[in-house]
Parts: C-alpha cells; sequence; structure tokens
C-alpha cells in the first residue's frame, strides 16, 4: 500500500511500513545512522538519525511511514540534535583517529563530517576502558565502543547460534565484552565481517592493520551520504 | 650560581637589526596573525607551510608577528588572528594562551591537539604521577647508573593532571580538526578571515586523522 508523507515540505510516495530512513534515502534526503544498516533489523541504540515525527523527536529507522506523516529532517533545530549526539559520542569514547585502524573506514568519523563536527562541545571525559585481546583473531578497542549493539545482535556462534558478543553493566559502567571461547571458534570470514560490520574501530581483526593508504580509503572514494542514498548494502 | 646572582635578560631586549621604516609600515598595515605551538608536535605549523603557493597570495594581506618563524618571542602589539596548535599541558601553556587571547581578536585552535588533545592526551587514561615515574623513573631507556628522579624545579614548567583542549582553558573562536589539518584547510579557514568571509570548512576537507 501506498501512502503520502511529506519530508521537508515535499510531499512525496512511499511504500507503508518501510522506516522513514529507507524513505528518506528513496527520495535523495539523508539521515545519518550509527546503529541501523540497510538490510538489517533495526537496533534503535544510537538515536544518530533523529527527526521530528508531527512535531516529536524520535529516531527514523525505528518508525515505519504512514499515511500523512510530517518528518522534519533538515531543521535547524533537529540538525543540530543529531550533531550534538555524535558530539556525545566523541566525547564518551577515546577517539584518536590518527592512531586508529579503522580510520578512514569509520562510521563514526565518517558521520562526524558530515554532521559538520569541528569539535565536541561536550568535555572530553577521557575514562579509561581496558582492551581486550584475549581471543586468537580478535582485538576489542574498548575506547572506541558506541554501544550500538550491531554485534551483540547480528554476530553469531555458526552452530549454536549462541552471542559471541555482549554489553556487560549499564551507563557509565557498561562495557562491550567478548566471549574468547566462541569467538576462537570464528571462521576468518566472519571474523572479518564482524570488523566490518563494527561503524567503529572497537572490533579489530588482528591479521588486518593498515592496509589501505590515506586518500583511497573506504569513505574517502566514496561518502557515507553517497553510499546511504546509492541504495543496496553500504 | 645563588638566586641574587641571576640576571634575566630577555630576547627582546637583545640588540637587534632594525627594521626598514617602509617595510615596517607596509607590515603594519596588514592583518596581524600570531602563531605558537603549545602541547604538540609542530606538524600543524608544518602544515600551514604546506598551503604552498597559496602562502604569497596571504603573505599580502597578513604579517606573521610572534611564532617560531620569526622567532619572535613576544606579540609586539595587538593581533587580529591567534594561531594555536597542540593541547594545554602545563601551567606555562596556560598563562601563555591566555596572553594570546588577551591580545588577539580570533583564536583557532588548529589541529587534534588544540582542539581535544589529541595524541599527548594519550597519557589522560593514566594518572600523572604514573606516567612521570614511567618516563624518568622505571624507563627502560634510562641510563644506568644515573640517579633516577622526576625533574622538579621552580624554573620548570608544572604538568597539569591532564592534557586540556583549548577552549577548557580561555574561549577559543574557530576549530580546525585534523592530524594535521591539510595545508589547504587551514588556508580555507585564513582566507575566508582575512577576506571577512563566514569561516566555512567543506564537509570534504574536515578529516579527524
Ligand atoms: S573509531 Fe572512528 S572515530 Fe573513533 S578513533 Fe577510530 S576512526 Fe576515529
Ligand atoms: S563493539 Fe562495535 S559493533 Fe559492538 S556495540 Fe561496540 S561499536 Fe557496536
Ligand atoms: S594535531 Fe597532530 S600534527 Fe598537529 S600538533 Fe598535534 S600531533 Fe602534531
Amino acid at each position: 500500500m501506498t501512502v503520502k508523507i511529506t519530508i521537508d515540505g515535499q510531499e512525496v510516495n512511499a511504500r507503508a511500513g518501510d522506516n522513514i530512513v529507507d524513505v528518506a534515502a528513496q527520495n535523495g534526503v539523508y539521515i545519518p545512522t550509527l546503529c541501523y544498516t540497510r538490510g538489517k533489523p533495526c537496533l534503535g541504540t544510537c538515536r544518530t538519525c533523529s527527526v521530528k515525527v508531527n512535531g516529536s523527536v524520535m529516531a527514523a529507522c525505528t518508525i515505519p511511514v504512514r499515511e500523512g506523516m510530517e518528518i522534519d529532517v533538515n531543521g535547524d533545530e533537529i540538525t543540530d540534535m543529531r550533531k550534538a549526539l555524535v558530539e556525545l559520542l566523541f566525547a564518551e569514547g577515546n577517539h584518536n583517529c590518527p592512531s586508529c585502524e579503522k580510520s578512514g573506514r569509520c562510521e563514526l568519523q565518517a558521520t562526524g563530517y558530515e554532521v559538520k563536527m569541528m569539535v565536541s562541545r561536550f568535555p572530553y571525559r577521557f575514562t579509561p576502558h581496558p582492551v581486550d585481546h584475549a581471543s586468537r583473531s580478535i582485538w576489542l578497542e574498548r575506547d572506541r565502543c558506541i554501544f550500538c549493539q550491531r554485534c551483540v545482535d547480528f554476530v553469531r556462534d555458526k552452530e549454536t547460534n549462541q552471542k559471541i558478543f555482549s554489553i556487560n553493566g549499564r551507563g557509565t559502567y557498561a562495557r562491550i565484552e567478548i566471549d574468547v571461547e566462541l569467538a576462537n571458534k570464528m571462521p576468518a570470514d566472519q571474523v572479518r565481517e564482524a570488523a566490518e560490520l563494527c561503524p567503529v574501530g572497537c572490533i579489530i581483526d588482528k591479521t588486518q592493520g593498515y592496509d589501505v593508504p590515506i586518500g583511497k580509503r573506504k569513505f574517502e572514494v566514496k561518502s557515507i551520504r553517497e553510499r546511504a542514498l546509492g541504495g543496496g548494502h553500504r | 650560581m645563588s638566586q641574587e646572582t641571576v640576571t634575566e635578560i630577555f630576547s627582546h631586549e637583545l640588540p637587534a637589526t632594525q627594521w626598514d621604516p617602509k617595510k615596517k609600515a607596509i607590515e603594519e598595515a596588514k592583518i596581524q596573525v600570531a602563531m605558537i605551538g603549545f602541547c604538540g608536535c609542530w606538524g600543524c605549523h608544518l602544515s600551514f607551510l604546506d598551503m604552498d603557493e597559496n602562502i604569497l597570495g596571504l603573505l599580502e594581506k597578513v604579517t606573521i608577528t610572534r611564532s617560531s618563524f620569526t622567532d619572535l618571542k613576544r606579540i609586539p602589539h595587538h593581533c587580529t588572528i591567534g594561531f594555536i596548535e597542540g593541547g594545554i599541558a602545563n601551567d606555562e601553556n596556560i598563562e601563555v594562551l591566555e596572553h594570546y587571547r588577551e591580545n588577539c581578536d580570533i583564536l583557532i585552535s588548529v589541529g587534534a591537539c588544540a582542539v581535544w588533545g589529541g595524541t599527548p592526551a594519550m597519557r589522560n587514561v593514566v594518572p600523572l604521577e604514573e606516567c612521570l615515574r614511567e618516563a624518568y623513573v622505571d624507563s627502560v631507556t634510562a641510563v644506568s647508573g644515573a640517579k633516577k628522579t622526576i625533574p622538579y624545579h621552580e624554573d620548570i614548567p608544572k604538568i597539569t593532571n591532564k592534557v586540556l583542549p583549548c577552549h577548557e582553558v580561555v574561549k577559543m573562536d574557530y576549530f580546525i580538526p585534523g592530524c594535521p589539518p591539510d595545508g589547504q584547510a587551514i588556508y580555507k579557514v585564513l582566507d575566508d578571515l582575512v577576506n571577512g568571509r563566514e569561516v566555512d570548512l567543506p564537509t570534504e576537507m574536515n578529516r579527524y586523522d
């Protein structure tokens, strides 16, 4: 069934049930996301896709479109709110991009550029987060985790479907954990996929370092905005 | 040498070649820029030079006063722009940054170190004492047989507990991220400023590494 909605005042037709992020992208409007990735179930954890729906702030990836919805994506206030959410992530973790293997292919970094972040308006916290290198092929660089839960939900043991990653503790005590026994059973391509799935440089494939020269890295070749608007999987 | 016999001579009090008055008048009519590197690596200053031939056009409009390039160690008079590299890591940095704030209309945090602490801020997750102990007492490269001590003297600036972003010490007006920012990004911001345009670093020029 087709429904009519407006995005930033522009009337568009959409398939009922599609989420706002996808519908906006189909109509050339970019909404940044850090946990949601097209083709996978929505997680709704990062809130970076916040928009106003009929005046209320909501995470666009969690909302299926309905007839008559008025969606404000690029209004000044909501644009600044999304920017603030990204700035919070940079203030909360320790993100030293020049020493990060993910730099240039990191979705958080690329999103920082898209929301025009120059500096975080929040005080940088510099909380120590111990790294975990116990598993054979994965290096967990906790400084960079944004708790999107992609790894928790989508990376599972091939045999038992058990979760390999989990979040332990809540609030400021939350930390990402890895089940070393299960992680050691992961085949090499699953390790690579997990590292790629992590939007930041927290899940690092120990066999992969700085292998692409500056200027040729993923989001330098094609920006995250272009990839989001281009359709298909990112 | 006892305290009383120490005579302080500042570099600006030493005899120096006088400027040609005509040349001096030309330079003084330009937009005055002062530059400084705090806790950084001078990479951002080098990146400033990396703007290549653009620097020639820029120097038609601006003159650089205090900086490591000119070797002027004081801000000679009020400046329009202060170019700040590096984070704030000791009490002398704080004092000098405040001096820049008082003497410049516009201050720019240039590079990751000035913007948020950058690489030197990697020490922020370790207590200061542990850092100093590692560097001076338990250092693997310590000279064998030398007395192991953490240097302390009233003339040595006191290290802050954490490396601070400049804007946590004084108000900063603009930020150019990057380690270092690209020379063209630095040029873009300075060019906007000297031509009275609103500063706008385009998304494709912004980077954090
Ligand atoms: S995870 Fe991304 S934002 Fe964080 S340090 Fe690495 S490249 Fe930078
Ligand atoms: S490790 Fe990566 S994928 Fe997992 S929650 Fe943290 S940021 Fe998300
Ligand atoms: S930002 Fe990078 S290049 Fe600039 S001073 Fe700091 S470490 Fe050096």
